[in-house]
C-alpha cells in the first residue's frame, strides 16, 4: 500500500545534458502545478555552452522548481527530489539534495565511459555514494524504447522522449494532473503528430511504470494554495525577460507611440530582443544592431524621432553603451536601458546571476551624469518595472535604467494578468504645433522636464547634441552656465522621488534589525524574514525598487531600526549608496555564487546580529 | 512625391548660429552647396534631419535651420538609422569626416552601407584630424608628417570608394569642395536617390593639411588630373578631352585618343550590375591615373525601412496576436474564481 503524504512545499530539480530537454520538462511541471493551484517558482540554470560534449560536467543543464501550498518567495535552499539523467548531472547536483531526499537516475547512462568522464572512479550507483538518499535507479532509456517500440521512429528519436518519461515519474510521485500537459503536447507538436504521440506515450509510460512496480512506498501531494489569499482573475505563467518585453509593449501602446528596441544579442538579455521581434504588427521595431553601441544609438535616434525607445543588454554591454547613455542624459531624451545582470567582471559568468552592475549604472560615466535606476524584484515584477521605467523616462525626459538579472530573466512565476487600463497613465510632454518662440529646453516647473519635440513639426526646427547648452538650447561653454545646468539636471532626477510609492515593507515599523533587499534578493530576504517572524525573532524587511532617487521617506523608515542588514548578490554596492545618503549602522551579507543567497544563511546572519549586538534583550 | 507649395531660398536653411570654421576652410563651400541643394529638393524644411558625429565637419547641423542632432564620435549612422525607422518620411543627412566615419565609426559605416536605409552620407575628407589639431587620419597619405607621425605616416590610406563598392552601396559619388557647381549637382542627385548615398567630398584643411588636394582644385591643372564620370558617357579627360581610359591586360590604362583607338575608350555606366569596372575605377591612384569624380554607382533596390514596413504589413494581416489584450493573455492561462 502506497502512503500519500501531504506536503506544504516541495523542491524538485531536473538535471541532464544541455540537449536532454530538462528546461522543457521543468517548465511543464511548473505550469501544470500552477494551473493546479499551487504557488510555483522556478530557476533555470544553463551552462554557458550550447551543447557541451555529451556527459561532461560543463554541459549539465538544470531546472529547479519549488511547488507550494502557501505563498513562497524562493526556489528553495535544498532539493527534495533530484532527477539526474547522467553521472555528470548527478555529480554537479547531488550536493544540493537534502539528506534522505529522493534521487532518480537514468541507470542506462551510468556506463564506465560516462562516470569516468564525470570524475567518478567507480559507478556511484554500485557503492555507498548515494547511501544517505532514497535512490531510484531506473533504466529510463530502455523503458522508453520499449514503450515506443510500435512507433516508426529512429532509436535516437525515441531516446529523446526520455525527459517526458521522467516527467511521468515525477507526476506520479507528486500526484499531478497531467491533462494540461497532454493538451500542450498536442498544441506544441501540432505539425509533428508522431513526435506528439511519442512524447504523450512516454509521459504515460513513466506514470504506469511507477504504478506497476510500486517503486516508491510514499507519494506526495501539495494542496492548492488557500484561495482566500489569492486574488481572483486570469493567471498566466511568465518569465522575467518576457515580462520585460510585454511591459515595454504596454507602455508604448498606452503612450500611442511606436516601440523601438535597439539591441545586440547578449546572454542573458537576448530573449527580450527575440520576444519583441515577434510583434511587428503591434508597432514594435526590434532592431538587431551591429554592436552594443549601435543598439543604444539607434534607440536614441528613434527616441528623438518620437518612438518609445529602449535598449536591452547585460553588464558588458552597459560598459559599451556608457557614452551614449550620457548623450541621452545631455540631450534629455526618454530612453529605457535594460541591464539583465550576470556574473562579472569582464565576460565573467554569462549564464549565472549577479547584482554587480548597480554602481556601474549609477556612476560609471564621465561627468555629472544623474540617471534614474529601478530594479525588478520577481519575474512578473519585470512587467511593471519595464512599464514604470518607460513612464518615468517619458514624463521626465531622461534615460532610466531597469536592472533585472539572470535569475529573474530565466525564472518564472504565476502572474495575475493586469487590467491595462488600471496602470498609471503615460504622461508625454507632447508638442505638436509650431511656435516660432519655442525653446527646446524650456522646462516644466513641476518636473523640470523639457518638451519632446519630434522632427517633422513645422517651425520647430532645432538642434540638440552632446555639447553643454544654456536654457535656450544654444551651445555654451560658459562655466557659470555649466554649473547651473549640472544642478538643473540633478534636480530633475531628484524630482522623480515624487513618483515613488511607499516601499514593499514587511514586519514592524520599529525594531533592532531591518533587512534590506533590492532586485532579485527580494525572494530570499522576504522568505527569511517570514521564517524568522514565525519562530518569534522580531525583524522587518524593506525592499527597495527605486534605487535612484530613493523613496523620500527612507530616512524616517531607517531611523526606526538600530541596524540595517543589506543583502545583495555582489560584494556590497547598495550599501555604498545607503551609507552615502543616510547616517545608519549597516551590516552586509554579500555573495557572488551565481545564485541567490540561500534563506538559511540570511536567517543565521540575522540571528547572529541580534544575539551578539543586542544580547540580553 | 507631391509638389511642395512653398519655395525656399538659401536663407531659409541658414540658422542664427554664425559659422565657426577656420577662414579658408573647404567646409564653407560645402555648406553653401548643401543648403542650396536643400532648397531644390522639393522637401519640406521640417522633414530634414541632419545628424553628425564629432569633428570639424560635425558642427554642421548647428548652422542649418533644420532638425539636427550633433551626436558622439563615429556614431551618427546609428542615430540616423533609429530616426529613419521611426519616421521614414524624414530626409536624413549624415555629415561626417574621415576620422569620424572611417576610424572610430568604421563599424557603423560598414553596416549602414550594407543595410541600405534611405540616408545620405556627406563624408568630408580632409585626410587629417583637424579638431584635435593635426594628427594623421585613416585617409592620410603614406609619409604624411603630422604631430603623431613626425617621421611620416606608415599607414596605407583607406579607399572610401573601394570600400563602398565592396559593400555594394547603392549610391557612390565624389566631389571636390572647390568645384561648388559640380558638388551641388551631386548633392541634388543624392537627395533624389532612394537608398544609402555616400558622397566623399575632398575638402582642404588650410591649417593642418594645406594643399592636400591641390592637383584637383587648381583651375589651371585640374582638368589633367580629374576625370568626370557621367552615366553613358565615355571615360575621357584632359584639358582638350584628349585622354581616355581603356581596358588593358585586366587593368585600366590611359591612352592618348586618336581616331583608330577612339572605339576602345570605356563608357561609364552608373548602374552596371557587375562590380568589376566600378572597382577598377575606385582603385585608380593619382598621379599615374586621374582622380575620378562624379557618380560612380547608382542602383535602385528596396530600402531597409521599406522592407521593415513590408514585414509589418504582412504581420498585420497574418499575426494571431492583434492587440495588447491578445498578447498578455497569450500564454497558458487559468482562472482563479
Amino acid at each position: 500500500m502506497i502512503k500519500k503524504l501531504g506536503l506544504k512545499n516541495i523542491v524538485i530539480r531536473f538535471a541532464g545534458d544541455s540537449g536532454d530537454g530538462m528546461q522543457l520538462t521543468g517548465e511543464r511541471l511548473a505550469k501544470l502545478s500552477a494551473i493546479m493551484g499551487n504557488d510555483v517558482l522556478t530557476l533555470a540554470d544553463f551552462p554557458a555552452e550550447i551543447r557541451a560534449p555529451a556527459g561532461s560536467l560543463g554541459g549539465v543543464s538544470g531546472y529547479q522548481l519549488s511547488i507550494s501550498a502557501t505563498q513562497i518567495y524562493t526556489t528553495g535552499d535544498e532539493v527534495d527530489i533530484l532527477v539526474a539523467m547522467n553521472p555528470a548531472a548527478l555529480k554537479t547536483n547531488i550536493k544540493l539534495v537534502k539528506k534522505s531526499g529522493v534521487v532518480i537516475v537514468n541507470s542506462a547512462a551510468f556506463v564506465k565511459k560516462n562516470y569516468i568522464k564525470a570524475g567518478y572512479k567507480e559507478n556511484p550507483l554500485n557503492n555507498k555514494y548515494l547511501a544517505s538518499y532514497r535512490t531510484m535507479s531506473i533504466d529510463i532509456s530502455k523503458l522508453v524504447r520499449e514503450a515506443l517500440k510500435k512507433l516508426p521512429l529512429s532509436t535516437k528519436e525515441k531516446e529523446r522522449c526520455k525527459n517526458f518519461f521522467s516527467l511521468g515519474i515525477v507526476c506520479w510521485l507528486l500526484n499531478r494532473n497531467i491533462n494540461t500537459t497532454v493538451e500542450w503536447i498536442q498544441k506544441k507538436f501540432f505539425k509533428k503528430k508522431l513526435i506528439a504521440e511519442a512524447n504523450h506515450t512516454a509521459l504515460h509510460a513513466g506514470i504506469k511504470y511507477c504504478e506497476a512496480n510500486e517503486l516508491f512506498n510514499t507519494s506526495f501531494s501539495i494542496k492548492e494554495i488557500n484561495k482566500t489569499t489569492v486574488l481572483k482573475g486570469l493567471y498566466s505563467y511568465i518569465n522575467g525577460n518576457t515580462a520585460t518585453a510585454w511591459g515595454l509593449i504596454c507602455a508604448a501602446q498606452k503612450a500611442q507611440r511606436r516601440l523601438f528596441l535597439g539591441s545586440y544579442p547578449i546572454t542573458p538579455a537576448t530573449n527580450i530582443l527575440q520576444e519583441l521581434a515577434l510583434y511587428k504588427n503591434l508597432k514594435v521595431i526590434a532592431y538587431q544592431a551591429e554592436d552594443e553601441i549601435a543598439g543604444i544609438g539607434t534607440s536614441l535616434g528613434a527616441s528623438f524621432a518620437g518612438a518609445l525607445a529602449a535598449t536591452s543588454t547585460s553588464g558588458p554591454g552597459i560598459a559599451l553603451k556608457s557614452e551614449f547613455i550620457n548623450l541621452a542624459v545631455m540631450t534629455e531624451l526618454p530612453l529605457v536601458i535594460i541591464d539583465v545582470q550576470r556574473g562579472g567582471p569582464s565576460t565573467g559568468l554569462p549564464t549565472k546571476t549577479e547584482q554587480s552592475d548597480l554602481l556601474q549604472v549609477l556612476w560609471g560615466r564621465n561627468g555629472e551624469s544623474p540617471i534614474v535606476v529601478i530594479a525588478a524584484k520577481t519575474p512578473s515584477d519585470c512587467f511593471y518595472c519595464a512599464y514604470e521605467a518607460a513612464r518615468i523616462a517619458c514624463k521626465y525626459m531622461t534615460p532610466v535604467v531597469l536592472l533585472t538579472d539572470g535569475y529573474l530573466a530565466n525564472g518564472s512565476e504565476s502572474w495575475r494578468i493586469p487590467d491595462i487600463d488600471n496602470l498609471l497613465p503615460m504622461e508625454i510632454n507632447n508638442v505638436v504645433k509650431g511656435d516660432d518662440n519655442f525653446q527646446p529646453y524650456k522646462r516644466f516647473s513641476q518636473t523640470l522636464s523639457r518638451p519632446w519635440i519630434v522632427p517633422g513639426i513645422k517651425h520647430m526646427e532645432h538642434r540638440i547634441g552632446g555639447l553643454e547648452k544654456n536654457e535656450n538650447g544654444d551651445v555654451s561653454s560658459n562655466g557659470e552656465n555649466h554649473h547651473q545646468m549640472c544642478y538643473l539636471r540633478l534636480q530633475k532626477i531628484k524630482n522623480v522621488a515624487q513618483e515613488i510609492p511607499f516601499p514593499d515593507f514587511y514586519g514592524k515599523e520599529k525594531g533592532d534589525l531591518l533587512l534590506i533587499s533590492w532586485g532579485s534578493s527580494f525572494g530570499s530576504v522576504r522568505q527569511a524574514t517570514s521564517n524568522l517572524i514565525k519562530i518569534g525573532v522580531s525583524v522587518s524587511h524593506c525592499h527597495i525598487t527605486y534605487i535612484n532617487p530613493f523613496f523620500a521617506g527612507l530616512n524616517d523608515l531607517f531611523s526606526g531600526f538600530k541596524t540595517l542588514l543589506i543583502v545583495e548578490n555582489n560584494l556590497g554596492q547598495l550599501v555604498v549608496k545607503i551609507r552615502a545618503e543616510f547616517s545608519v549602522h549597516t551590516v552586509s551579507l554579500c555573495e557572488v555564487r551565481g545564485r541567490p543567497i540561500i534563506v538559511d544563511k540570511i536567517m543565521q546572519k540575522a540571528k547572529n546580529i541580534l544575539n551578539t549586538t543586542y544580547k540580553g534583550k | 512625391m507631391n509638389k511642395l507649395n512653398i519655395t525656399y531660398n538659401k536663407k531659409d536653411f541658414q540658422s542664427a548660429t554664425s559659422l565657426k570654421w577656420c577662414p579658408g576652410c573647404g567646409d564653407y563651400s560645402i555648406y553653401n552647396a548643401v543648403i542650396n541643394a536643400f532648397t531644390k529638393l522639393n522637401i519640406a524644411r521640417e522633414n530634414f534631419l541632419i545628424v553628425s558625429g564629432i569633428g570639424c565637419s560635425s558642427r554642421f547641423p548647428y548652422y542649418c535651420e533644420t532638425y539636427g542632432f550633433h551626436t558622439i564620435h563615429g556614431r551618427a549612422p546609428t542615430i540616423a538609422m533609429g530616426a529613419k525607422l521611426t519616421n521614414p518620411d524624414l530626409s536624413i543627412w549624415i555629415v561626417t569626416g574621415d576620422g569620424d566615419s572611417l576610424s572610430i565609426g568604421g563599424n557603423h559605416f560598414i553596416h549602414i552601407l550594407r543595410k541600405n536605409p534611405d540616408i545620405k552620407i556627406l563624408l568630408f575628407n580632409n585626410e587629417i584630424y583637424g579638431l584635435t589639431k593635426g594628427q594623421f587620419s585613416p585617409t592620410s597619405q603614406k609619409g604624411l608628417k603630422t604631430k603623431t607621425s613626425p617621421l611620416g605616416s606608415i599607414e596605407k590610406p583607406l579607399n572610401i570608394w573601394a570600400l563602398a563598392v565592396a559593400i555594394n552601396a547603392t549610391f557612390i559619388a565624389r566631389a571636390v569642395a572647390t568645384d561648388t557647381k559640380h558638388m551641388q549637382k551631386i548633392i541634388i542627385d543624392a537627395g533624389n536617390h532612394v537608398g544609402i548615398c555616400v558622397i566623399e567630398i575632398l575638402t582642404n584643411c588650410i591649417i593642418f593639411n594645406d594643399d592636400a588636394f591641390y592637383p584637383f582644385e587648381s583651375k589651371s591643372i585640374r582638368n589633367d588630373n580629374i576625370i568626370f564620370l557621367m552615366d553613358g558617357e565615355p571615360l575621357i579627360y584632359g584639358k582638350n578631352n584628349n585622354k581616355g581610359l581603356v581596358l588593358k591586360d585586366m587593368n585600366l590604362a590611359v591612352i592618348d585618343i586618336k581616331d583608330e583607338n577612339k572605339k576602345d575608350v570605356l563608357r561609364h555606366s552608373t548602374n552596371a550590375t557587375a562590380h568589376t569596372l566600378h572597382f577598377l575605377l575606385a582603385n585608380l591612384v593619382y598621379p599615374a591615373f586621374p582622380l575620378p569624380v562624379g557618380i560612380l554607382k547608382k542602383i535602385n533596390v528596396r530600402t531597409f525601412e521599406q522592407i521593415v514596413m513590408d514585414q509589418e504589413k504582412y504581420q498585420e494581416e497574418h499575426a494571431k496576436i492583434k492587440n495588447i489584450h491578445d498578447l498578455i493573455t497569450s500564454g497558458d492561462t487559468w482562472e482563479v474564481k
